[in-house]
């Protein structure tokens, strides 16, 4: 392959490192109006009277709106294909407040200290009532988040408005109470994940301007820019067609961006006002008023025989969604769906949730997506099991792992069709130097070194429902326009499936120019989430090309004078095969746009009934003070199956921002509520994600499968790096203190008072 | 968000006296911390025109200007080799370097933040600060006192013969510190400065003199217990009580060893 | 109040709230790589050299600049493409957001560092942090870099 699996500079890379204004901000008109939130300083509360007669009358302030300003159609703000699996329960401003940071008033004005200064003229009258902030307590609480008559779920998933249910289910296959009963061994324990940030640099913003034709034009930082456009639309109770979504570059996303947050305020400004108006998240309103990570508890039990053997796997889960519903129902499935059939030579599992309200900020989409999650609960158990047998976990994991072939009954019943985890954990466990090191080494100065190792699968793409389409069309001299609507988040989607382009049209990767989102024109695509870009936008990239392969020979026959059987294309140019008379792509180009009555475009669409997990193998090596429980990280090894990596380098990268995410949830990161609600780490000075003093030594190595059904053999593999990390690094701090941390983030804290614990 | 409605780059420490005496005026050292409040500043008071961002040294001591940013002391030469890398190691897991170009001695010394590194590894030596109005007066003894309006123009790492070490414990590398932590040995003995614990640094002194003559694992661990003992812990986000008193003794004993000659155990 | 500083080697003037940050200031001024990533000093995003030295434009007043020289990617173009096309070739920018303010940061270190070992590379980076990139494809770039210097040192 030529252009595929090379590793060619991302298209926008020389303006990003050299600074140029193509973000957001940097485009926002300078007479845009500022726009920003009053917050609620209660977690449950009914506004019973609001004043903003102050506010209005402070100077440069044009406009204040509450909840008697705004339609009355309920909605979610996650990004997700219509009908949305999450509820719609929420308005751009209700007379209810359900979290600390919850929206109250919006106000917009001329500079940014008017608006502060209004923002403390507002009264507001609160009935504070109780809230609900323990997740165990939710369900069938007698505190209701969400009493409200016209809230309403549209799709089957469990969800109970009265019940603070925001979605439940269960799946099974075989006896799996049977074969617990029958097992030599069986392991359960409760695992709990927190919330996390996904803390992309760049903070939520967007600025909304009405255009030549009275239509709304919204620049958002955006994953989802034509569902911005459906959910704008329905929230301000304005036709589609009026509202126009243009995604500039962005600074990350990592799914926190697969949800509306800044665009629905300066939206409503826009529309009230008809002035440009922009709001820009301060990063403590990304940390109190966002969508983290669901925080889950997880229940499982693992049964397996006296050789090892697992037969059975069954996960609990429970989610907490917050205030709102945003990727609740959804999220949740793959903390089963992406962790069981890791293991699916088990004749049996059960995948049981609950996923509830509470009144702590809403939850919503972080690269993993809920498999992250599962996968801690999972692995970690897998890793107890291994304990339980007296077994090494790697010896454990080759006997029962997920091969290519196999029927992975916890993932939809889907066939492995391209799967080479078994080389993915041998090679992840020989780098780590897993025989030599497991499970630990007193080292000269009194510290201990431990292993640990774990698994994870992702998907690609939505099966079934995700949808990506491109447009292609050849331009004077012959070189190629490609109109896409995933949305380019920083991760270089633009230049991948610009490198697909040009290995099907056979030419250089810089005859391909890439036109990023808007949704005017840009055909539809749903949007830049689940692990799909590459795998299912690439697969419409093929199709395009062929299909302007195909016209462009016809065409080309055409001017030569046969029949469209008769000639080939090489990439350069369209030739009779029998004599080699030929039209250069060049001529092409100009011909067709000189008294042409063919047009040399090509629109396809793509969605596939599989989505072919990604698998990999994560090791890693930790050295623990056993005095203060300081980890430090010596050595990561991470060995992924992708399929064919389309850019080696992009790829590499994605594994490594994604371990460095991981190890962040892993030893780091935390969300803690006080007693009213409040959130502690609300700004990178209390949230402290990695530095790069943080995070040890990374080394990658792929080894690809080939996908039959992706572009060019490729699958996905944007979220799945995040997954081992904290498993992994829970193994190697057992393996190097004795200590079982089953609640992240594992701090220097739990471990030493784990460590007197066990010398007591 | 702060807020200032003048500015003033004063052109002596009087002008600068007389208009802090104001509740709602404030000297401006780095800034930093004071722009995370939500303070309406009338007069914000500029010092750096007055020549305050030096560090001189003479045979006595080490003269710190209030202006002087903490990454000018961290790369002090002469306090680098005087403190034998205790300062740089108190600063160096501060954020970055960037932010330790803005942020000031005055700012970290006049605030007398529990969390402050700095500040509990400059109590683990002799130094005084000196005050515009009230003149010199040990650290020790500044630590104790209530903010008042008063200027904090330099502060005087004195060049008394000691040894003094620095280790700390975070949570991540750039981190506050959970712990901080200062053993210093003079001719009269040990001493431990605590921090972080998080309220403001304290000194305790080997009174009872357990390190006394041929020091052994069992004074070492009888010291660092009477630190562990005499210092008061708290809660917060980042630790319990229960473990910085913990990390306290195994820092002072660490401190101690590392101070013998022993292995050069930080963080 | 009224500020006079030199910005990429060119004079400017301003009449500025004393409460404005240097970052706003050089943001008005058309410096629109200065990004902001955070209110409270931790995310290194806002680097710009203040007198040579890398600061935080975010923490530092308007005000205080006054007579400075300031720097912004916009005055080092030459130097940021240079390092800047190492970064490229190793996909580190990715979403470009950190790129500016950690350049600058790394323009700074090596005036300031001969031949940095990997340790002193990480900590006279730390404060600038990248969600994206796992930093260590900024380290592969920063030694690629430092390799073509002293190819092209020795030549």
């Amino acid at each position: 392959m030529k252009t595929v699996n090379q590793p060619v500079r991302k298209k926008d890379a020389m303006a990003l490192v050299t600074g140029k204004p193509v973000y957001t901000d940097d485009l926002a008109p300078k007479d845009c109006l500022v726009v920003k939130v009053l917050r609620s300083p209660h977690a449950h509360a009914k506004i019973l009277e609001i004043d903003t007669s102050v506010a209005e009358k402070v100077p440069d302030i044009v406009c204040v709106l509450t909840y008697k300003d705004v339609p009355q159609n309920r909605f979610t703000m996650a990004g997700q294909t219509y009908p949305e699996p999450s509820p719609y329960d929420r308005l751009i401003l209700e007379d209810r407040v359900r979290f600390v940071g919850d929206a109250v008033a919006i106000v917009a004005g001329e500079t940014e200290k008017a608006v502060e200064k209004a923002l403390r003229c507002i009264r507001v009258k609160y009935e504070v009532l109780e809230p609900v902030l323990d997740f165990r307590q939710a369900k069938d609480n007698p505190i209701l988040i969400h009493p409200e008559e016209n809230w309403e779920s549209l799709c089957p998933v469990g969800a109970d408005n009265q019940r603070n249910l925001c979605a439940s289910g269960l799946e099974e296959h075989g006896d799996i109470d049977r074969v617990l009963a029958e097992s030599d061994v069986v392991i359960e324990q409760t695992y709990h994940t927190k919330a996390n940030q996904q803390t992309m640099m760049e903070t939520f913003r967007t600025y909304t301007t009405m255009d030549t034709y009275g239509r709304l034009e919204v620049v958002s930082a955006t994953q989802v820019p034509f569902h911005v456009r459906r959910i704008l639309a329905r929230a301000l109770d304005i036709p589609k067609s009026k509202v126009r979504v243009i995604k500039p570059r962005i600074g990350g996303g990592f799914g926190a961006k697969q949800t509306l947050i800044a665009e629905i305020y300066p939206a409503i400004v826009t529309m009230k006002t008809g002035r440009p108006a922009k709001m820009i998240y301060t990063r403590e309103e990304s940390m109190i008023a966002s969508t983290p990570r669901h925080e889950m508890e997880i229940k499982v039990r693992i049964g397996a025989d006296k050789e090892g053997y697992i037969h059975g796997i069954e996960v609990k889960t429970l989610s907490n969604t917050g205030a709102y519903g945003e990727h609740g129902p959804t999220t949740v499935g793959l903390s089963g769906h992406k962790s069981i059939p890791l293991y699916s030579k088990a004749e049996a599992f059960r995948f049981q949730y609950d996923v509830v309200y509470t009144n702590k900020m809403s939850a919503g989409a972080y690269r993993g997506y809920g498999a992250t999650q599962g996968i801690f609960a999972v692995e970690s158990a897998v890793n107890e099991l291994a304990v339980k047998l007296n077994m090494d976990p790697v010896k454990l994991r080759e006997m029962n792992l997920t091969r290519e072939g196999d029927v992975m009954h916890g993932y939809y019943g889907e066939t492995a069709s391209s799967c080479t985890l078994d080389r993915c954990l041998e090679r992840a466990a020989e780098m780590i130097g897993w025989k030599d090191k497991y499970p630990s080494r007193v080292m000269p100065d009194g510290k201990v070194r431990g292993v640990g190792i774990a698994m994870a699968m992702q998907g690609s793409g939505i099966s079934n429902l995700d949808t990506g389409s491109v447009s292609l069309k050849i331009n004077d001299d012959g070189f190629y326009t490609l109109s896409i609507g995933a949305a380019d988040m920083g991760t270089g989607c633009d230049t991948v499936l610009a490198q697909i382009a040009a290995e099907a049209l056979d030419c250089s990767y810089d005859d391909i120019i890439v036109h990023g989102v808007d949704t005017d024109i840009s055909p539809y695509d749903t949007g830049s989430y689940a692990s799909s870009t590459t795998y299912v936008t690439g697969m419409a990239t093929v199709k395009a090309c062929e299909t302007l392969i195909g016209k462009m020979k016809a065409f080309g026959a055409k001017k030569l004078g046969c029949m469209v059987e008769e000639v080939d294309f090489d990439g350069d140019r369209v030739f009779v095969v029998a004599d080699g008379r030929s039209i250069s792509r060049k001529d092409l180009g100009n011909v067709v746009m000189c008294a042409s009555k063919d047009a040399l475009y090509a629109t396809e669409a793509h969605s596939s009934p599989v989505s072919p997990p990604p698998f990999m193998a994560g090791a890693v090596e930790v050295e623990v003070d056993l005095e203060t429980g300081t980890v430090k990280l010596v050595d990561y090894a991470a060995v992924v199956d992708c399929g064919t990596p389309i850019n080696p380098n992009l790829a590499r990268v994605q594994v490594e921002g994604g371990l460095v995410q991981g190890i962040g949830m892993a030893l780091y990161e935390d969300i803690i509520y006080d007693e009213r609600g409040y959130v502690a780490e609300n700004s990178l000075m209390q949230y402290k994600i990695p530095t790069r003093l943080d995070m040890g030594k990374l080394r990658v190595e792929f080894d690809s499968s080939y996908e039959q059904t992706g572009p060019f053999g490729a699958k996905s593999i944007g979220e799945i790096v995040i997954n081992t990390p904290s498993p992994a690094i829970a193994q190697a701090v057992y393996n190097a203190t004795g200590v079982r941390i089953r609640e992240l983030p594992i701090t220097p804290e739990k471990i030493v008072m784990g460590i007197l614990e066990r010398e007591n | 968000m702060f807020t200032i409605a003048e500015y003033v780059k004063v052109h002596d420490l009087e002008e600068a006296y007389v208009l802090n005496q104001k509740k709602t005026n404030v000297i401006i050292g780095g800034g930093l911390w004071l722009r995370l409040g939500k303070k309406r500043i009338q007069t914000a008071i500029d010092l750096s025109n007055l020549g305050l961002d030096e560090i001189t040294e003479n045979e006595k001591e080490f003269s710190v200007g209030s202006m002087a940013t903490l990454r000018q002391l961290e790369t002090h030469e002469g306090i680098h080799v005087y403190t034998k890398g205790a300062v740089k190691e108190s600063l160096r897991y501060i954020v970055g370097v960037q932010m330790r170009n803005c942020a000031t001695v005055g700012g970290s010394i006049y605030g007398r933040f529990g969390f402050s590194d700095i500040l509990a590894c400059l109590l683990g030596m002799d130094c005084e600060v000196e005050l515009y109005n009230k003149g010199r007066l040990p650290l020790q003894e500044f630590v104790k006192m209530k903010k008042d309006n008063d200027i904090l123009v330099q502060v005087h790492i004195k060049k008394t013969p000691l040894e003094t070490v620095y280790l700390s414990q975070r949570n991540s590398s750039t981190d506050f510190p959970v712990v901080s932590c200062s053993v210093t040995k003079r001719e009269s003995g040990f001493s431990a400065v605590i921090g972080a614990r998080p309220s403001v640094p304290v000194v305790i002194a080997d009174e009872s003199q357990i390190l006394q003559g041929n020091v052994t694992e069992e004074t070492i661990a009888d010291f660092a217990k009477y630190v562990q003992e005499s210092v008061s812990f708290a809660d917060n986000t980042r630790a319990s009580g229960a473990y910085r008193r913990q990390i306290a003794g195994v820092l002072v004993k660490r401190g101690i060893k590392q101070l013998l000659g022993g292995e050069t155990v930080c963080r | 109040m009224q500020i006079k500083l030199r910005l990429n080697g060119k004079e400017v003037t301003g009449n500025v709230e004393p409460d404005m940050a240097l970052l706003d200031f050089v943001r008005e001024k058309g410096c629109y790589s200065v990004k902001r990533g955070c209110e409270t000093s931790n995310c290194g995003l806002c680097t710009v050299l203040m007198d040579g030295k890398p600061i935080l434009s975010c923490s530092t007043l308007a005000a205080r600049a006054d007579g400075h020289s300031i720097v912004t990617i916009e005055g080092c173009q030459k130097e940021a493409e240079e390092f800047g096309g190492f970064l490229a070739d190793e996909g580190a920018e990715q979403c470009g957001f950190c790129s500016p303010g950690f350049i600058m940061n790394v323009i700074a270190m090596f005036r300031e560092l001969t031949d940095p070992t990997d340790e002193e590379i990480r900590e006279y980076l730390a404060g600038n942090l990248c969600r994206c990139s796992g930093y260590e494809g900024q380290l592969r770039a920063i030694h690629r870099y430092m390799d073509h210097k002293k190819k092209e040192g020795g030549k």
